[in-house]
């Protein structure tokens, strides 16, 4: 136990938030610590806040400073790879993969939770998921961690069958709550788009997580 | 960003003709639409710091927004449903359209300085 850490990539200050808060906040409530690598800073977000108060060009800042707070309801660290928004699927994979295994070694992460690709609905999802998960293939099976996977898309299930990680999160619906608050300027787009639908939102009160199994 | 003053961006688009300018130009539905909406399409383009001179520029009502064309020597830059608007501290016209509920559909901005692809520690 004393050796674990979560590392937590995604390429989105919220991502983590939505995706992954309970699951993060049940990590530190053990004591085990957890890092977030945040691709990139939402900067081509198209939520403004709502009423407007972000532009395209200061989008980035307020983006920052809202993660900084989620960080601190959660209790994490925070580190940006310094991708653009919107781009990832255009960057070299290879590159991508070498640059996220040294962070994933340097960290001695244990686990890596990251989105599942092909099954993310956002391009830079399907992107930064793809590339963890070859960032860890190239690690040597004995020092490997394990790679949980979250799944977006509609109808996800009827492909891949059922999640092996499951968590009922609602022990920490409030934590997740403010943590998904912190992120002002897109809280409510996203919310307003979940709210009209109960399901969207009863999903954000199960986190699952497909593993990945590598060949060899 | 503030509603459109007409007059105002005018102005700052003729202070910008003839010179050097970067030109951050956008559109979008957002990544979302078809998760959320199974009819719907994403569609969406962005060019960031393409570097134009332009002629001449005209900003035109059409009655709640606004559509925007610059004229470069080989061709256009154009933009509609443009609505809001704010020359920043850096003294860039940005432009915008939002839907209803004040997500981005529409950008237009000028600079005469590279547009950054970092937050702004300053701010
Ligand atoms: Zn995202």
């Amino acid at each position: 136990m004393s050796n674990q850490h979560v590392v937590v990539i995604f390429p989105h200050p919220d991502d983590e938030s939505f995706g992954a808060a309970g699951t993060i906040a049940k990590f530190r409530e053990e004591g085990i610590p957890v890092t977030y690598l945040c691709g990139t800073l939402g900067e081509m977000g198209r939520n403004m806040g709502s009423p407007v108060f972000a532009n395209r060009e200061t989008l980035s800042t307020f983006r920052k400073k809202e993660l900084d707070e989620a960080a601190k309801q959660l209790d994490i660290n925070v580190e940006y790879l310094g991708y653009r928004d919107k781009t990832i699927e255009f960057e070299p994979l290879e590159q991508m993969a070498d640059h996220l295994k040294a962070k994933i070694e340097s960290l001695g992460a244990t686990t890596v939770i990251t989105h599942y690709p092909g099954f993310a609905v956002h391009p830079d999802h399907d992107a930064m998921g793809a590339a963890v998960v070859e960032a860890v293939r190239q690690i040597s099976p004995s020092a490997r961690p394990d790679v949980w996977m979250h799944a977006i898309s509609n109808g996800h299930e009827d492909q891949l069958g059922s999640p092996e990680v499951v968590f009922d999160i609602r022990p920490y619906w409030e934590k997740k709550l403010a943590a998904i608050k912190a992120h002002l300027s897109q809280v409510d787009g996203m919310m307003g788009l979940i709210q009209g639908q109960e399901e969207q939102l009863e999903r954000l009160k199960t986190e699952r997580f497909y593993t990945y199994t590598f060949e060899s | 960003m503030k509603p459109i003053e007409q007059a105002k961006v005018q102005a700052k688009i003729d202070e910008f003709a003839g010179k050097d300018v970067y030109i951050h130009l956008e559109t979008t539905n957002g990544a979302y639409a078809s998760h959320f909406d199974e009819g719907a399409y994403n569609v969406g383009a962005f060019i960031r710091n393409a570097k134009v001179k332009y002629q001449h520029g005209k900003i035109v009502s059409t009655g709640g927004s606004y559509r925007v064309g610059l004229k470069i020597d080989l061709g256009w830059v154009y933009a509609e449903g443009v609505s809001d608007f704010e020359v920043d501290e850096k003294d860039r016209l940005l432009m915008a359209g939002h839907d209803r509920e004040g997500r981005l559909m529409v950008a237009l901005e000028i600079s005469e300085t590279p547009f950054s692809h970092e937050a702004d520690p300053d701010e």
